[in-house]
């Protein structure tokens, strides 16, 4: 097995993680997502993902890294595209929040539209936040480059690599947009 | 993942699978106006069947649900056995459903893996073609003498086209699901009449995925969206370093965390028991636990890599030979009209980095006291069912599988130990009291988990040394491969390791390709494209160096070698002329070539590139043209799909990818961070062409990956005149 004799047997470790210490104080707190509030109580530093998640039960936001690398957990806090991995619920309350459950308008439908029309999804998995970012770009610029999609979708890791189906279809999404509005 | 030749007889198809089963579906209704393709939704089942397990079922409400034995991860299996069926038994696309089948090697195996349930090898279309056709087959011909029966007609002047069932001369017309009750009285035909494949109708049509629509409105159901009243979260510490093993721990501030409620040992580390995913997180990170090292790999990945180049200095166990490759490369380093060459590559490790970590639900089985039942996307079934059995002391028959989609997986949810499910097993009998009122178990892998649990693919160095004449033809080819193997074999050749160089498609006189089998205390797997991953790579630069410095033309002197592989030069030709070959490339950017045979399939590519400098000096690629030969096409969209997919993922291997072992084996990569993929900006445009064949079909999950990272390399070496020998391209220290 390669082992080294002169390296020290035991190693102490704390856990995986290496943030601040767990903060264990419980607050009944109001969250308005999807147009619904929701009378919550829970620890103030729990993420928005795990409170959607596992309290809401609205799973289309999915869990991917933990540290905002990836984007699946991405959502929108007053129309902006956030990771929810790493947003304490606490600091969502009182905003909009809105998950991939919750997405409509004519942004979201030249979205949804040219991802279905594109057949972009392979496992599936990061493409609700691949969605949200789509729709919160859109919404932001209405006729985004090809370097300004790039760099709106950079945070949206997918291992699937339907890159070039994403950006086709945030270009027809745009253009589809333009040709209705 | 090759398995013996299978046996194709149609007879074979239907048997054991409890044969062709045409379900009754009670009080199942439509999901909307507008029929679309779908998954099978859970919670929407159509309640009662007549005999749920089989390939397909139709139902009362005209649906026709394609029970795939192959695991949806992204490949597209759903909507390519589905395409099968509803081809044969004359279904409409939009009244197509798809779920999984459970664990049963019986009625679900793989025809491919001696028999054994499991996803992989690119092998879903391969083997399920006849038997899905044959499935859909049967299917039409019950509900053909059904209507015939009930409409007092000959079945000779039935016609079904699109889900419907007509009779011309009598004006009579209805859908499969008003013939159901009859057609499942019908004695199961065993050798139903195929289609000419000039008749097909959707086999080789554009027909929009299965998944789609739920994968793009959130509505898509994978493990980690799977909830039990009662459910606990489960994370487990795990060591620092593979082969370590708890010393001691101390729980007393992990059990203050609100929502813990346990915390045990269980042989794969120290395992957290949460009422909920943060509070396992927490609970996890307040652990303090001791390893001892002692059994540990404590060597790092430079040191591996550095053993693994040491091996190839010399020729291994022979996995192929012909002429007499040592006198023969002896006489050429004589000659002056041939020109030898000699190369080191070396491989690092990868993790597969799917979307969805590691998870799993276990629980007592609802319907079967007694028994257990298994909810996750189990890549391998048939491997993991006795497994899980063994870990709990269960006969086989009491541990049931829910297959559930996966969120990617690359090689990495099939594995030869099935350590998730015994995983999966430890923690769910490791609750106290009695196994009756053991709570279910979602077990959850993180990110951290994931990138730092092994499996990877493993490090693989080797060392080429080769003659071409000036004329292009090849005079001697001695390829040696060092790697180590999934299972620990080092007496024997291993064809994942040598697939891809031991069957050399180009044309020479004398060839050696050997082997060493290392050993490492880092658990390794197969990563999407297998050996080829590596093969492929050192084959294609190779040869492309051989062919540069004898003044032939990449393509040109590819096809004169491969005179007598037809396939090879079909698609090199075919991707040639999608790139407009022999033009000049513009100012700055340059072309490279690669076409290799992975799986039964063949897939040609061409890069565009240019230099990019940020993070450091690198390739920038602009366009990738792709041709491939799998045979009859079955779904050209997904086809496509693969081939772009393959070549992102086997570019951000290139480009980025590596997990190191610092001093002592640990981990270095943790995270999307640091543990680098392709992101849209590298992702180049693509444009898939497919070759019309009409051989039998193979897959199209892994071979588009081996070709781009060579064809990125041999870009690179003729525009910067920089020779590329180790992967990644961007490489840390």
């Amino acid at each position: 097995m390669g082992s080294n004799p002169t390296t020290p047997t035991t190693t102490p470790t704390t856990g995986l993680l290496t943030a601040c210490e767990p903060e264990t104080e419980y607050m009944k707190m109001k969250l308005r997502v999807n147009g619904r509030d929701h009378e919550l109580d829970v620890p103030a530093d729990m993420p928005l993902l795990w409170v959607l998640r596992d309290r809401l039960r609205l799973t289309g936001t999915k869990f991917g890294c933990g540290i905002a690398q990836c984007g699946a957990c991405t959502v929108h806090v007053n129309g902006r595209a956030q990771r929810a991995c790493v947003t304490p619920v606490a600091a969502v309350e009182g905003q909009d929040v809105r998950t991939i459950e919750g997405v409509e308008g004519e942004t979201a439908e030249a979205v949804q539209g040219a991802w279905v029309a594109l057949d972009v999804p392979q496992c599936g998995y990061c493409q609700s936040g691949q969605v949200m970012s789509a729709i919160s770009l859109l919404e932001a610029k209405a006729d985004p480059s090809d370097e300004e999609i790039e760099n709106a979708m950079s945070g949206n890791l997918c291992r699937c690599n339907c890159y070039a189906r994403i950006r086709q279809a945030v270009r027809d999404a745009a253009e589809t947009k333009e040709a209705t509005s | 993942m090759s398995g013996a030749n299978p046996d194709l007889s149609r007879r074979n198809f239907l048997k054991g699978s409890g044969a062709l089963v045409i379900g009754i579906g009670l009080g199942a209704c439509a999901t909307g106006d507008q029929p679309v393709p779908a998954i099978v939704n859970a919670s929407a089942d159509p309640g009662p069947t007549f005999e749920p397990n089989a390939f397909v079922r139709i139902a009362s409400d005209d649906t026709v649900t394609l029970v795939s034995k192959h695991m949806e991860m992204g490949q597209g299996p759903y909507t390519g056995l589905a395409t099968l069926v509803a081809e044969e038994l004359d279904a409409d696309w939009a009244q197509m459903r798809a779920e999984a089948a459970p664990a049963d090697d019986a009625r679900f195996g793989n025809l491919l893996f001696r028999g054994i349930q499991g996803t992989g090898g690119s092998t879903a279309i391969r083997n399920s073609y006849m038997q899905m056709r044959t499935a859909g087959a049967a299917a039409r011909q019950m509900l053909v003498e059904a209507a015939a029966e009930s409409w007092g007609v000959p079945t000779s002047e039935i016609d079904v086209a699109k889900g419907r069932v007509t009779h011309a001369r009598s004006g009579r017309e209805t859908g499969f699901g008003a013939l159901v009750e009859a057609a499942a009285k019908r004695p199961v035909p065993e050798s139903p009449t195929l289609k000419d494949p000039a008749d097909f109708v959707l086999i080789g049509h554009e027909l929009p995925r299965i998944d789609t629509v739920d994968k793009t409105t959130g509505a898509a159901k994978f493990t980690i969206d799977q909830f039990r009243e009662d459910m606990l979260v489960v994370m487990i510490e795990r060591p620092p370093a593979f082969g370590a093993k708890v010393a001691s721990f101390d729980a007393t501030e992990a059990l203050a965390v609100p929502g813990v409620v346990d915390v045990r040992e269980v042989p794969q580390g120290v395992a957290v028991y949460a009422d909920e995913t943060w509070s396992a997180l927490q609970g996890r990170r307040a652990l303090r636990v001791e390893w001892d090292d002692a059994e540990a790999e404590t060597r790092s990945s430079a040191t591996i890599k550095a053993t693994f180049r040491d091996a190839v200095q010399r020729p291994g166990l022979v996995a192929s030979e012909q002429g007499d490759v040592e006198t023969g490369l002896a006489e050429a380093a004589g000659r002056d009209d041939v020109v030898t060459a000699e190369a080191e590559f070396t491989f690092p490790f990868l993790a597969h980095a799917m979307m969805e970590p590691l998870d799993g639900l276990i629980e007592n089985d609802p319907e079967n006291p007694g028994g257990v039942l298994v909810t996750n996307g189990s890549q391998g079934p048939g491997r993991e069912r006795p497994h899980l059995a063994q870990e709990l002391g269960l006969p086989q028959e009491q541990v049931r599988f829910d297959v559930q989609m996966a969120g990617g997986s690359f090689g990495r949810r099939s594995t030869f130990d099935a350590h998730f499910v015994h995983e999966l097993g430890a923690t769910f009998k490791a609750q106290p009291g009695a196994p009756a009122d053991r709570r279910p178990i979602k077990l959850q892998w993180t990110r951290e988990d994931d990138i730092r649990g092994g499996y990877y693919r493993p490090i693989v160095a080797h060392r080429v040394r080769g003659a071409m004449d000036r004329s292009g033809a090849l005079v001697g080819w001695d390829q040696t491969i060092a790697a180590q193997d999934f299972v620990g074999r080092t007496g024997e050749v291993v064809t994942s390791v040598v697939e891809g160089a031991s069957n050399l498609a180009y044309t020479t006189p004398n060839l050696r390709v050997s082997q060493h089998l290392l050993k490492t205390g880092v658990p390794v797997l197969w990563w999407r494209s297998v050996g080829h991953t590596h093969t492929g790579f050192a084959v294609e630069v190779f040869i492309d160096r051989l062919l540069e410095a004898t003044g032939q033309d990449p393509v040109e002197g590819r096809l004169a070698l491969l005179a007598d592989r037809p396939r090879h030069r079909g698609v090199l030709e075919r991707a040639a002329e999608l790139a407009n070959w022999g033009r000049k490339p513009a100012g700055g950017t340059a072309f490279g070539v690669a076409v290799h045979e992975s799986f039964g399939s063949f897939v040609a590519q061409i890069a565009e590139i240019e230099i990019a400098t940020v993070p450091v000096e690198r390739p920038k690629v602009r366009r990738v043209w792709c041709a491939v030969d799998c045979g009859v096409p079955v779904n050209p969209n997904v086809i496509r799909a693969q081939m772009e997919g393959g070549i992102g993922f086997g570019l951000g291997a290139a480009l980025y990818s590596e997990l190191h072992l610092d001093e002592g084996g640990r981990p270095r990569e943790s995270n999307f961070d640091r543990y680098q993929n392709l992101r849209i900006a590298d992702m180049p445009e693509v444009e898939v062409s497919i070759i019309r064949s009409s051989e039998a079909p193979t897959g199209v999950g892994e071979p588009g990956v081996p070709p781009i990272a060579p064809a990125v390399a041999n870009a690179w070496r003729r525009l910067t005149g920089k020779a590329v020998d180790t992967l990644p391209f961007v490489r840390e220290a």
